[in-house]
């Protein structure tokens, strides 16, 4: 396919996007990461698979009917099957940009697959890996195609003028809305609320946190399509509002334990990209700074607040995104600026209506998430045993799942495959 | 005097932990332990490579205790310790010659005794 006569494609922007799109694809390994560190030893292997269950259950359905779903115009709540199976998805340019929509394509899938791997926080250390596989396939279409339709792909919040730059809907509240039904429906590990359940690698936390974070440069930086000011500003603000972040959550864990925490500090870079994401392009920088010092305390708040109660919600998908997210598209529809944004201004700078839109997708987003994941796993529980038996959590889910362990020795490890070599076993020569 | 050393899974330390605090059991040591005990190998693939893991974590309990609270003692292994499938680990006790408690100087029954702090 050739770009038709007059639709012009920018290399600067291609190269940029082509670059933007493999970083937040190394977002979703990271995730692993830092999700494998706080969960015990045992089920390191598992959690950490669930986000590489992401990279293949989610892209595969994203080709299939996802993107069009979401990108495809179709109507305000859902987009058509016009680009499924990858029709008409070739060199010629996105509408609104001017890069291939291949490319375009794939950008849009890197999210949808980070995405459904961070509502895996909520289930891990007990979920059967089969029934995962089944969830996410089905929720990066049901759930993430439709928000996404709703923010980015000409659905109704995004015709009513609602703002969310990279993903405040789509991708924060979804996903951490979404958790927390995950949570409720497959119940709590076999020993929450019993027992001490500790991370076990803190330095994985933390590499996992610093590595999403230099991806979120691609993944904010990247939701302008371009090389342009909205990429440009969503950049710059993706290093700001982190750093303050980070600071206060250093105070409030000083305020709250004379300490200052690694986990807490990892949260925070988490929480502060969350908070950016959706006022990314948006907001001049001072307010990106105001937004992460600000934004800090209610996600803290949630953290503090969360293992005090039954859900096992394990770990903190709600507070680091769901609630961080909320914050984010409220806090834009004070402070959004069209001095800088060139598109609107928020209550601050006399535009009331668009925090009225902001506040419309703080309720619609999550009331959809939580409401069909919840529907969804109540219909897949039908089907599979989501959970696995008291016996295997024991054992642990690396075990009992995949047959591997991360931290294997090999002391007893008794050769089994031998007998399929030939004739007798080559001696090495000296 | 007797020393008890019990082999148990590992994911029933935390229920054998409390079942000695309720018996009244307050000195103990314990360690990550290998071993072999009849349960069935677990089979796992690395790559092309397959291979029955011989070995299973257990955690060794070791509680030195006066000859009265030995039945205690073994009672409240048991009971934290079962789960009733093969590899639930075993008891072992063994007469204990002399005990020094180190800051103080006490021997034997003395040394084994807890303080009541």
């Amino acid at each position: 396919m050739s770009a038709p006569a007059g639709v012009m494609i920018s290399g600067a922007d291609t190269a940029w996007m082509l670059a933007a799109t493999a970083l937040v694809l190394l977002m979703t390994p990271a995730l692993g990461l830092f999700y494998a560190g706080l969960v015990r030893g045992k089920n390191t292997l598992n959690t950490f698979m669930m986000s590489i269950a992401a990279l293949a259950v989610a892209t595969v359905l994203w080709a299939l009917v996802g993107y069009s779903l979401a990108f495809d115009p179709g109507n305000g709540f859902i987009g058509g099957l016009g680009h499924a199976l990858l029709k008409g998805i070739g060199f010629a340019p996105r509408h609104g940009t001017h890069i291939p929509q291949l490319v375009f394509f794939a950008f849009q899938a890197t999210f949808c697959i980070v995405t459904t791997a961070l509502v895996s926080g909520a289930v891990v250390e007990r979920m059967r890996f089969s029934a995962l596989l089944v969830f996410s396939a089905s929720w990066s279409v049901l759930v993430y195609a439709v928000l996404a339709h709703w923010a980015f792909g000409g659905g109704w919040l995004q015709a009513h003028g609602t703002l969310d730059f990279a993903g405040g809907v789509p991708v924060e509240m979804g996903s951490g809305f979404s958790a927390l039904a995950a949570a409720l429906v497959v119940g709590a590990r076999k020993d929450y609320g019993r027992q001490a359940l500790l991370p076990h690698n803190t330095v994985y936390v933390l590499l996992g946190a610093g590595l999403l974070w230099f991806g979120w440069f691609g993944f904010n930086g990247g939701s302008g399509f371009g090389v342009g000011r909205p990429g440009v500003l969503a950049f710059t603000n993706t290093l700001l509002c982190p750093a303050c972040t980070l600071l206060v959550w250093f105070a409030l864990d000083l305020l709250r334990d004379r300490r200052i925490t690694a986990i807490g500090a990892a949260t925070a870079a988490i929480v502060g990209c969350v908070l950016i994401t959706p006022a990314a392009g948006y907001v001049s920088p001072g307010w990106a700074m105001a937004l992460g010092a600000l934004g800090a305390l209610p996600s803290y708040a949630v953290i503090v607040w969360r293992p005090r109660t039954r859900v096992d919600e394990t770990l903190d998908v709600l507070a680091a995104h769901g609630t961080a997210g909320l914050t984010g598209i409220l806090f834009l529809g004070f402070v959004a600026q069209r001095s800088w944004n060139g598109i609107s201004n928020g209550l601050l700078y006399g535009n009331a209506h668009q925090l009225g839109w902001q506040a419309l997708a703080a309720l619609a987003g999550p009331a959809y998430a939580f409401t069909a994941t919840l529907v969804l796993l109540r219909v897949i529980g039908f089907a599979l045993p989501l959970r696995a038996s008291a016996h295997e959590q024991a054992l642990g889910m690396d075990v009992t799942q995949h047959g591997e362990e991360a931290y294997v020795t090999g002391e007893g490890a008794i050769l089994v495959s031998t007998e399929v070599l030939e004739g007798p076993v080559p001696v090495a020569q000296p | 005097m007797k020393l008890v050393t019990a082999i148990v899974r590992p994911e029933k330390v935390n229920d054998v932990l409390e079942a000695l605090y309720r018996a009244e059991v307050r000195g103990f040591s314990l360690s990550r332990v290998q071993g072999h005990g009849g349960e069935l190998d677990r089979v796992e693939t690395y790559r092309g490579t397959t291979v029955k893991m011989g070995l299973s974590e257990k955690v060794r309990f070791e509680v030195a205790v006066s000859d009265d609270f030995v039945q205690r003692t073994i009672d409240a292994l048991c009971a934290g310790g079962r789960t009733g499938e093969v590899g639930d680990g075993k008891i072992f006790v063994t007469p204990l010659e002399r005990a020094v408690r180190i800051r103080t100087g006490e021997t034997d029954e003395g040394a084994v005794t807890p303080l009541q702090a």
